[in-house]
């Protein structure tokens, strides 16, 4: 039932590098400028106490200087299944010269299917720190958030160690969802990467996540572990 | 080639002159061809077969008929670089009515030659002109009797890539540190530490960081093959002479996206003209070349020896070579590449910021390397004792006691014409979202701007203020603009390119004497593409009305 809202967002993911081919990517001297695209993702594997995980990332945008529209995808895999997977369709609109304003939709398929509504601003803030906050309106009016930062720090030209920060906070308990009010999850990082070229980077991120307070009541009323320290390995790839 | 000869009538004193002119007729063919460059190949684009395009020699006062003919798949067109030129003759597709010449077109161009000197022919269509679509022109004066030399070199620099100009301009918008190979590390932190200790360091770094700039950002693309005429730093493209006899080097810089720093060691160069126009002589060392501009100099090298003209890119990613030799296959040698320079406080147009005081390379700033227009001495007064291996700021980094040319300098060896105070300013801000890839002229996109409207026989003055953290050498088409260098009014340098530092501002006056409209830009070609650009309209019409 919910298969048709999941591969209408895998598809629209897909056709993102093909747009500019309808959309005669040219350059010219001065004149109206031409959409460009970005498509970065990166996917990575690791071995915790419950077997195999694998984990991914991925974002495409598409349009001009100042308004784009952002497909996002992220999502973690355990021994082979689905635990975790959203796609997000934004418009991005910029409106300084470091920020943009994003307003879309939030589709989760696991663990189970929700929509959301997406507003959130994205960026480079002082210090060189990408950051993303975007807030999230469920159907039923339940209220979260997140917050993403991370800084590249380059060891050499071409190695570049990325500390990396996601906090979700919730404002409601949301108990089919193992999410308790106040901060429910936190994951933290530190990737260390190779850039073989600028587009292409094998990387290690050593990763801890954790979830908090009520969220990891839950979870441990559950029998579940709330904390997973991981290594990962894996790449990421722009074009 | 069609030759007539017809009289002129020239009015200033009442007489008539007769003038020997030419007409003369040319033909180019643009075409797509896999070029080997240095061991890279690439799509480049040919003319007459030839990479880069081949030399035209005009006569002053020839009336030239140029059929450009575009062989390749998508629009062109050629511009002429600095000419003086009726405005539909300009070759700017979206200006005075020329759409570019269609694939498989040929467009006449016809024209009066208004003007003698050494200049340039590029593409203004898309990213043609870093695909090889330009060639170098030098017109000879109508006067004989010119500046005597033995021997006549036109040493044209480029950069070269195997990229298409497209995808380049994609990776800066993706990413616009994407070519800078040179960013600041951990280890260049501790070494920073280690020379200026922990909390200079730290609150140089946070300085930046707050600002969320890169002081490495000196070149935003490299990977570039730097060529002399067409020919790679191992090719060595020489120029033979015997010694004693004095040797006129016409230098253009031809390059899409870079600075030379060029010297010929242990050769005096004599800087006869700049972008096209005499200027008095002025012995130097070494010459920063803007891209687009020219300069003329005269060498005289007495030994039976060979020299190196060494030409390295801002950024130190490499570098031009040529030699000037008795005899083909010598070869001097090549000096090493000097350290690249990082920025400061002082480009920001900060220089009075505490925690960056370089007093001494702020005072090297002005009085040395001195592009600037406030002070004119042109003597280097205050030079650094030793070679700096970490040089901080735009114009540091010359080895010392090196006479390097400056804007103050420049002396237009004719006196101007029109040396009227300007009825009004029009101040120009050079702007960029360097994170974004976004470059402007006041705030606006070229799509987004007001064109500048001047009057016909206006005299303006145009202030431009660089706000960023790069040079833009910033290009007026149609009119030659001059430069307020602080020579009295009559000697003001003609420019049509003017590079303006970081952080720092010029002013320029220009007499607006050539109705149409003309194009107005950053001559970095990525920065024109991402928006720094405007058109300056002259309207006859007004004028006529006027009168």
């Amino acid at each position: 039932m919910n298969r048709l809202p999941k591969y209408a967002a895998l598809l629209l993911f897909l056709s993102l590098p093909f747009a500019p081919a309808l959309a005669a990517e040219e350059m010219m001297h001065g004149e109206e400028s031409s959409p460009f695209h970005v498509v970065r993702f990166q996917i990575d594997g690791a071995h915790n106490h419950q077997g195999g995980l694998l984990t991914w990332e991925g974002i495409g945008s598409i349009g001009g200087d100042l308004e784009k529209l952002v497909v996002r995808s992220e999502g973690e895999m355990q021994n082979g299944h689905v635990e975790r997977s959203e796609v997000w369709g934004l418009y991005s609109r910029n409106v300084s010269e470091f920020w943009d304003v994003q307003a879309g939709v939030r589709q989760d398929f696991d663990p189970r299917p929700q929509t959301f509504l997406v507003v959130g601003v994205e960026g480079l803030a002082p210090y060189f720190i990408e950051t993303g906050a975007h807030a999230f309106l469920a159907k039923n009016g339940d209220l979260s958030a997140r917050l993403e930062q991370s800084i590249d720090l380059l060891i050499t030209q071409s190695v570049a160690l990325k500390p990396h920060l996601k906090l979700d906070v919730s404002a409601n308990d949301v108990p089919e969802r193992e999410i308790g009010a106040g901060i429910s999850r936190v994951e933290m990082g530190a990737q260390l990467r190779y850039e073989i070229t600028r587009k292409f980077a094998p990387y290690i991120d050593l990763v801890y996540e954790r979830a908090l307070g009520n969220t990891a009541r839950m979870i441990r009323n559950d029998g579940g572990d709330p904390g997973d320290l991981t290594l990962r390995a894996g790449v990421s790839f722009w074009f | 080639m069609m030759r007539a000869l017809f009289k002129v009538l020239v009015l200033g004193g009442f007489t008539f002159i007769s003038l020997a002119a030419e007409a003369g007729e040319y033909s180019l063919v643009i075409d797509r061809s896999n070029v080997d460059v240095g061991g890279r190949s690439g799509d480049t684009i040919t003319l007459n077969g030839q990479f880069p395009g081949p030399l035209l020699r005009f006569k002053e006062g020839e009336d030239v008929t140029i059929h450009v003919t575009n062989k390749m798949k998508e629009e062109s067109s050629v511009h002429w670089h600095g000419f003086l030129i009726p405005g539909e003759m300009d070759g700017v597709p979206g200006m005075n009515g020329f759409h570019g010449i269609a694939p498989g077109e040929t467009f006449t161009y016809r024209f009066k030659v208004r003007q003698s000197g050494t200049y340039w022919y590029h593409s203004h269509s898309g990213g043609q002109e870093q695909e090889g679509l330009a060639g170098p022109i030098v017109i000879e004066p109508a006067k004989a009797g010119g500046i005597p030399a033995s021997r006549d070199y036109v040493v044209m620099l480029s950069d070269f890539t195997d990229e298409r100009a497209s995808a380049i301009l994609r990776n800066l918008k993706a990413d616009s540190g994407y070519y800078n190979r040179a960013k600041r590390t951990v280890g260049d932190f501790f070494r920073d530490v280690g020379k200026d200790g922990v909390a200079a360091t730290l609150r140089d770094r946070l300085d930046w960081g707050e600002m969320r700039m890169d002081p490495t950002d000196l070149a935003d693309v490299t990977g570039y093959t730097f060529l002399v005429n067409g020919k790679s730093a191992n090719a060595n493209w020489t120029g033979l002479f015997k010694p004693g006899e004095r040797i006129r080097l016409r230098f253009i810089n031809a390059s899409a996206m870079t600075y030379f720093d060029l010297r010929i060691p242990d050769l005096k160069m004599i800087v006869v003209a700049a972008d096209g126009r005499n200027v008095m002589p002025v012995p130097v060392d070494e010459i920063r070349l803007a891209i687009g501009e020219t300069y003329d100099v005269i060498v005289t090298p007495k030994e039976d020896r060979a020299y190196t003209i060494f030409a390295q890119s801002l950024d130190r990613s490499g570098y031009a070579r040529g030699t000037l030799a008795p005899r083909e296959g010598m070869e001097a040698p090549v000096p090493p590449l000097r350290p690249r320079t990082q920025l400061n406080m002082a480009d920001m147009g900060m220089g009075s910021m505490e925690s960056m005081d370089h007093g001494s390379i702020a005072g090297m700033d002005m009085s040395h390397m001195d592009h600037s227009s406030m002070s004119a001495k042109p003597d280097a007064s205050a030079l650094p004792e030793k070679e700096d291996l970490h040089p901080k700021g735009w114009g540091a980094g010359f080895p010392p006691g090196e006479k390097v040319l400056s804007y103050g300098d420049l002396k237009s060896l004719t006196p101007q014409k029109d040396t009227r105070e300007p009825s009004r300013e029009i101040v120009v801000h050079l702007n960029g979202n360097m994170e974004r890839y976004i470059w402007t002229l006041n705030g606006k996109k070229f799509e987004e701007a007001k064109p500048i409207e001047l009057k016909y026989g206006e005299r303006v003055k145009l202030t431009f203020v660089n706000d960023t953290m790069m040079a833009h050498p910033m290009h007026l088409h149609g009119m030659f603009v001059q430069l307020v260098n602080g020579q009295p009014a009559a000697r003001l340098p003609d420019k049509h390119i003017v590079s303006v530092p970081p952080g720092q501002s010029y002013s320029v006056l220009v007499t607006a004497d050539e109705p149409g409209e003309w194009a107005f830009h950053c001559h970095l070609l990525y920065h024109m593409a991402s928006g720094m650009m405007n058109k300056v309209v002259v309207a006859r019409m007004s004028a006529e009305a006027a009168r």
